[in-house]
């Protein structure tokens, strides 16, 4: 029966002759992959996005205002739950900078247990961000196998401070805790699994597998000038293949002494900039931490103990003034403007979190992808919101 | 004892092996409190440790709980983390799309009553029992993994609890002040007037 | 290029309109007048020897106490090039602040500097998005100046802390330190 109406059968439309139209969709506060509390509003034609607008603040927790009413020793705590992933970087930061602006110098055993800290710390926090990553693309295993050996990694900062996740470890002036007796011989042992078990497996079992690489090898690529117009530091500068980092260019806390490369991403397989390159470069990381711990245990071996504690101000009151000073956390470069006004409470203290540029440049990197691969893309950008909002 | 336990010593097991004899509430809730399927909804740092209780250490799978990512398919909402007030409208949109029987477990002290942002913590909503009403409270900052599977394990003699088909009126869930009476009929947001 | 050769160099170019320095500062930095920002931001990036390409912070400051009042935006700025770095400072007056935008030089200040906005009230004129960015799009108040106060209600939710924990505060009982107190020996602990 032939219809009256014209274009009733499909064989008479005509693609062109279709109306169609851009539709908004929502990627809500609430969703399995995005890595927090991240809102994002997509305009797409069909499935391809043709403008993102991310929408942050729903984890703002205020730790300018706390930082303006608490004392120094009392912003710790609360810097920690900034970068929650890797919470031995955002202590490390505000100690530094606070002790740029008093002028306390470290005995090299307190600095070589910062390191070493520090390092072991980047490791669980790439494990982390590995793993949800392949988790977000579909693969469950290396998510469950990095979180297992993420546990040895929280197991040697339990034995140390007490904490799992917020240590509170890296006071102004020294650490919290000394090392207890066995944790070299510990360490090594973590280390000599990692670096025979777990890190050629994490290579062999996703890193070079044949659909992970296909699903981001030519996806998000974030030309270099776009990445230092937007601020992009850490990871995501590296892969962009800009071999930059504090660790080298501005050490800080004894970081000269110590010998591994500065990963970059070099395009493997697919351009320069991808997402598997910023993911190739967490991975590369992950073992140069390994080779820095390696050193600093050696260090520590033929290193004689101070008293972690005996720089530690029994009253941290810095002189009047301001610094800016930056540390290489996990995640990039994450920044402290700290003014002091001669009091024991800090003035104003601005966090420069380094998740926040990254996600500043976000829409610019989403135009023209699939829905599909923006999931690819906020994985690889490796953001935490705690950071973001603050 | 009365009511139910006394029940269930009476005439439970006392046949031979292939045949039960319990009540319909106990095997219903039974059924329910070991299959649990939570809706993430990971907000903070508590989130990582939710993670980590849901990784291969600290399983949370053997107890018949595993994660949903939508709250239509699941029966419990474990808010981990800072509710800010931005959020705290989703959280409410999100705990009403949950299918009934649900439940909520409030983890984390910033969940329970805003936590170490309680002072000047101008956008943080000071325990999350002002917008949804809350079964259990667990502790921490973040509560450690073993912390939240006993918080899990205490909502599981909760839900053992529940009375289905026994008494009209309170029969889904178990809110935050209700009594076993069913005394309040009409079940009201915590906090609210 | 240390401090002094750059602090030269923009004065060199600026004239008056760079009003004053402090190059011993923790992170040494310039003055600059209010409506030539953008202008400076420009040459800091576009000037071969600066050549400052990397914007690594932009902050609000209150400083409600100083003589005169005053509101600061300071830039922290940074060069891949040379290595070098320099900070910028725009002084603003506390009432309806506002500074020109250099989110045309930077991209990641047009973040920076709706934060700011949100946080503090300044106005930065030619903004392409100028709303807010952590705080919910109906707030009312910029929190982080010195004279913010909380409100009761945000739409029917608390925000300030509930009444029993204010009581427990007030009546002097010491929170936080229980029966299991950890400080060593060598800290000091403020007295309530």
């Amino acid at each position: 029966m032939s219809a009256a109406l014209p274009g009733a059968w499909i064989s008479d439309w005509d693609k062109d002759s279709l109306d169609t139209d851009e539709m908004v969709v929502n990627m809500g506060p609430q969703h399995p992959a995005t890595h927090g509390v991240l809102r994002l509003e997509l305009r797409t034609d069909g499935e391809v996005v043709r403008a993102a607008r991310p929408h942050i603040g729903y984890l703002h927790r205020c730790f300018e205002k706390h930082a303006e009413n608490v004392d120094y020793p009392g912003v710790l705590p609360y810097a920690d739950r900034m970068d929650y992933v890797a919470a031995m970087g955002n202590t490390l930061g505000f100690a530094l900078t606070v002790e740029k602006l008093m002028g306390i110098e470290l005995s090299p055993y307190v600095q070589t247990i910062r390191v070493l800290m520090a390092e072991l710390q980047r490791i669980a926090s790439h494990a982390v961000a590995v793993g949800t990553y392949t988790m977000d693309i579909g693969a469950f295993t290396p998510f469950l196998h990095l979180l297992r050996d993420r546990e040895k990694v929280l197991d040697l900062f339990e034995w140390t401070c007490g904490a799992r996740l917020l240590y509170n470890y890296n006071w102004v002036g020294g650490v919290s805790h000394d090392l207890p007796d066995g944790f070299v011989r510990a360490t090594r042992d973590f280390l000599r699994e990692f670096d025979s078990v777990t890190f050629p497996e994490l290579l062999e079992l996703i890193i070079h597998n044949r659909i992970f690489v296909k699903r981001i090898a030519n996806v998000g690529v974030c030309p270099p000038e776009l990445a230092i117009s937007h601020d992009l530091t850490g990871p995501n500068l590296r892969g962009s293949g800009l071999a930059r980092d504090l660790r080298k260019d501005f050490p800080y806390s004894g970081y000269e002494a110590y010998d591994f490369e500065v990963a970059v991403g070099k395009g493997q397989y697919g351009p320069v900039g991808s997402c598997f390159d910023r993911n190739w470069v967490r991975v590369a990381e992950m073992r140069e931490s390994s080779k820095i711990v390696h050193q600093a245990l050696d260090r520590l071996e033929k290193m004689e103990k101070t008293d972690v504690h005996e720089k530690v101000p029994k009253r941290v009151k810095p002189p009047k003034g301001e610094i800016y000073f930056r540390s290489e956390a996990p995640r990039g470069q994450l920044g402290f403007y700290v003014v002091s006004d001669g009091g024991i409470n800090p003035y104003r203290v601005k966090v420069k979190s380094p998740c926040f540029a990254a996600m500043s440049a976000f829409h610019h990197l989403a135009k023209g992808m699939m829905i599909a691969d923006v999931i690819a893309l906020i994985g690889s950008l490796d953001i935490v919101l705690g950071e973001i909002d603050r | 004892m009365s009511g139910p336990e006394a029940v269930r010593g009476l005439i439970q097991n006392r046949f031979e092996d292939g045949l039960i004899v319990t009540s319909a509430d106990q095997l219903i809730n039974w059924s329910r409190k070991n299959s649990i399927w939570f809706m993430t909804f990971g907000l903070a740092c508590c989130a990582i440790e939710m993670m980590a209780t849901g990784g291969s250490r600290y399983d949370l799978d053997r107890f018949g709980i595993l994660p949903r990512g939508t709250p239509r398919q699941s029966d419990l909402m474990i808010v981990a983390g800072t509710v800010t007030l931005k959020m705290a409208t989703r959280v409410k949109r999100l705990y009403e799309q949950m299918p009934e029987p649900k439940y909520v477990v409030s983890m984390g002290s910033c969940a329970n009553n805003g936590g170490p942002y309680w002072r000047h913590g101008y956008h943080v909503l000071k325990g999350v029992d002002e917008v949804v009403p809350v079964d259990v409270y667990v502790p921490g900052c973040p509560p450690r993994p073993e912390a939240l599977l006993y918080g899990l394990l205490k909502l599981q003699e909760k839900i053992q609890e529940d009375r289905v088909l026994r008494k009209r009126g309170l029969t889904v869930g178990s809110l935050a002040g209700a009594t076993l009476d069913g005394a309040s009929d009409v079940p009201r947001l915590a906090g609210k007037p | 290029m240390d401090a002094g050769a750059i602090h030269d160099a923009l004065v060199l170019r600026f004239g008056e309109r760079i009003t004053s320095a402090e190059l011993e500062a923790g992170s040494p930095f310039a003055v600059v007048r209010t409506d030539a920002i953008a202008e400076v931001a420009a040459f800091c990036k576009a000037e071969p020897a600066l050549s400052f390409d990397n914007l690594m912070c932009l902050s609000g400051v209150d400083y409600p106490k100083q003589t005169p009042p005053r509101m600061e935006v300071v830039y922290h700025l940074y060069s891949y090039r040379h290595r070098h770095m320099f900070a910028l400072k725009v002084q603003l007056p506390r009432e309806n602040p506002a500074v020109p935008t250099v989110e045309g030089v930077w991209g990641v200040a047009n973040w920076h500097e709706r934060e700011a906005w949100d946080l503090f009230g300044i106005v930065f004129t030619g903004h392409s998005d100028m709303r807010r960015i952590l705080l919910p799009d109906d707030w009312e108040g910029h929190p982080l100046r010195k004279d913010w106060q909380d409100p009761e209600y945000y739409n029917g939710l608390h925000v300030k802390p509930t009444p029993q924990m204010v009581e427990r505060v007030l009546t002097g009982e010491p929170i936080g330190v229980g029966p299991f107190d950890f400080t060593p020996e060598n800290r000091h602990v403020e007295e309530p």
